[in-house]
């Protein structure tokens, strides 16, 4: 019988132990940063990280890169972030609207599809039209995700049906899909394309413009780093951060 | 704490009357182990959305999930067991010295992680993979993208469940009954329809349910393999991860779906699968 309870309290001391555990670390270590970003934020963030530890010794930037949806749920359920930098309007408003924004969120960068090719465009691909051709086979991201959101309104706008093979759920893997040789073309970003170095080949389209990303930052409520977070922020918007974001081909804000 | 202090002591003494002497200390972890499982299950039946349940569940892009999933995981099951039994039943029982270097390369998708088994499917039967690309140049054939693929995929990671479960059962059942057959005059064949498969019955049916449970559950191989599109490689637990983005209860909505099927599964199979696996 006190087995018993103390089983029970046992269970509920774990339970309660790992919440502590991994809610109280951010506040602990003071010299650290977290960023949440979206993944097409991978390389231009890393790189600005590395200038920010550069500029502030004793900090470390500690990022988290996924699907901007994933990262919004993330933070609205609690997770320890510091700064939020998202690859559309609408996932910034998920957090904005749960309360959990500290900052208003700064417009830091634009990002426009492009169609990925395999290196030397073999199906001869020159337009957002020539993806309707039914020898194509086409990958784009779903319905919901950015990227695909973005598909859909150029599809609207020109009247031009894409009968894609596969709704990625996210851009990475609508660019392996091409990268593999198994879809003739995806639409991606202009920085994924860009990104690839070399093992796909990007074509520019005209009506890209009529879906261009916003890539909202924000430091989130409750941040235990709120100056750091806001001289990240600053950081990123500023002319040393632009110069990284613009040479990976990301438009300005 | 206090009022349940009864209802244990009516408890252990049920644990003597067994005759079963449990070291006490056990319930702790064995306490926490069920609350791992159980815990996340109840944190997705008590935050759905109960009231707009049924109208999520029964959109058209949830109910061609579901019927794609059960579907694929069906023909992928019987796959399993006309590719999987005889594979068993080799490794049982086959004598070839070589055999033995096989056995652990059959588990290997079991712990790889599926996403990398569908990038070594990619690689083997994608459009520029090893076998794909001749499929595609003198066939006209791409696996990718298709129903098809699916059901590989699915079977690629279930394949292990199945062989595991009925090599332990044939092993344990031993070959004492087909070597009587075999003195009365049975061949090989008929003694392997006649006696060995009823032995392992159980067996089989406990590698069946967890393949075709394996089945319901895969997304990585798929994802990587077959990609994602409504009614044709869309199964339920990717179509989980797409509304994850955009709609919450409707992931959840469907997650519940998956925990009923996979509750349905483990009870039409339980009076036998459990008796195989032990």
């Amino acid at each position: 019988m006190r087995l018993r309870a103390l089983a029970v309290a046992g269970v509920l001391l774990l339970l309660v132990g790992c919440g502590q555990g991994s809610g109280g670390s951010t506040g602990a270590d003071s010299a650290t940063l977290t960023v949440f970003a979206a993944s097409s934020l991978r390389d231009t963030f890393t790189t600005i990280g590395e200038h920010f530890e550069a500029t502030h010794p004793g900090t470390t930037v500690r990022f988290n890169f996924a699907g901007s949806s994933d990262l919004a749920q993330q933070i609205v359920q609690g997770a320890p972030a510091d700064v939020f930098a998202a690859a559309s309007d609408t996932t910034m408003k998920t957090v904005a609207d749960a309360g959990r924004t500290a900052t208003a969120p700064a417009l830091f960068a634009k990002n426009a599809l492009r169609i990925a090719v395999a290196p030397g465009n073999p199906k001869g691909i020159a337009s957002f039209a020539d993806l309707a051709r039914p020898d194509l086979k086409v990958v784009v991201c779903a319905e919901g995700v950015p990227c695909g959101d973005a598909e859909l309104k150029i599809e609207a706008v020109t009247g031009i049906d894409v009968q894609p093979v596969s709704e990625e759920p996210d851009v990475k893997s609508t660019l392996s899909k091409v990268q593999s040789g198994d879809a003739d073309a995806g639409l991606v970003y202009v920085t994924d394309v860009a990104a690839a170095m070399g093992t796909v080949e990007g074509v520019a389209f005209p009506e890209a413009e009529q879906a261009v990303t916003d890539y909202p930052i924000a430091v989130v409520q409750d941040s235990g780093q709120a100056a750091l977070a806001q001289e990240f922020v600053a950081l990123v918007t500023g002319p040393a951060g632009q110069t990284v974001l613009q040479e990976a081909g990301f438009l300005a804000p | 704490m206090t009022t349940d202090r009864p209802a244990p002591r009516v408890r252990r003494s049920d644990d003597h009357a067994r005759g079963v002497a449990l070291p006490g200390l056990l319930w702790v972890p064995a306490a926490a182990a069920f609350a791992l499982i159980a815990l996340p299950v109840v944190g997705l039946v008590l935050r759905a959305d109960w009231a707009r349940l049924p109208d999520l569940l029964l959109s058209e892009s949830a109910l061609t999930a579901l019927r794609l999933s059960l579907e694929t995981a069906a023909i992928s099951t019987v796959l399993c067991i006309l590719l999987g039994g005889p594979l068993a039943a080799v490794l049982a029982r086959g004598r070839k010295r070589w055999l033995r270097w096989i056995r652990p390369l059959v588990l290997l998708p079991l712990v790889l992680p599926p996403v990398v088994g569908g990038l070594a499917l990619l690689l083997l039967l994608g459009r520029m993979g090893l076998l794909g690309r001749v499929l595609d140049t003198w066939f006209g054939i791409t696996v990718p993208f298709t129903t098809a693929a699916v059901v590989l995929a699915q079977t690629f990671v279930a394949l292990p469940f199945l062989v595991v479960s009925l090599e332990g059962a044939l092993r344990t059942a031993g070959d004492r009954y087909e070597a009587v057959a075999a003195t009365l005059g049975a061949s090989p064949w008929l003694a392997f329809r006649r006696v060995t498969v009823p032995l392992v019955l159980p067996g089989l049916a406990s590698g069946t349910v967890l393949a075709f449970a394996r089945c319901m559950g895969e997304f990585g191989a798929t994802i990587a393999f077959a990609g994602s599109l409504e009614g044709v490689t869309r199964t339920l637990p990717l179509l989980v991860y797409l509304e994850r983005e955009t709609d919450t209860d409707a992931a959840i909505a469907l997650s519940l779906l998956i925990v009923v099927v996979a509750v349905l599964v483990i009870a039409i199979a339980r009076p036998r699968g459990a008796d195989g696996l032990r």
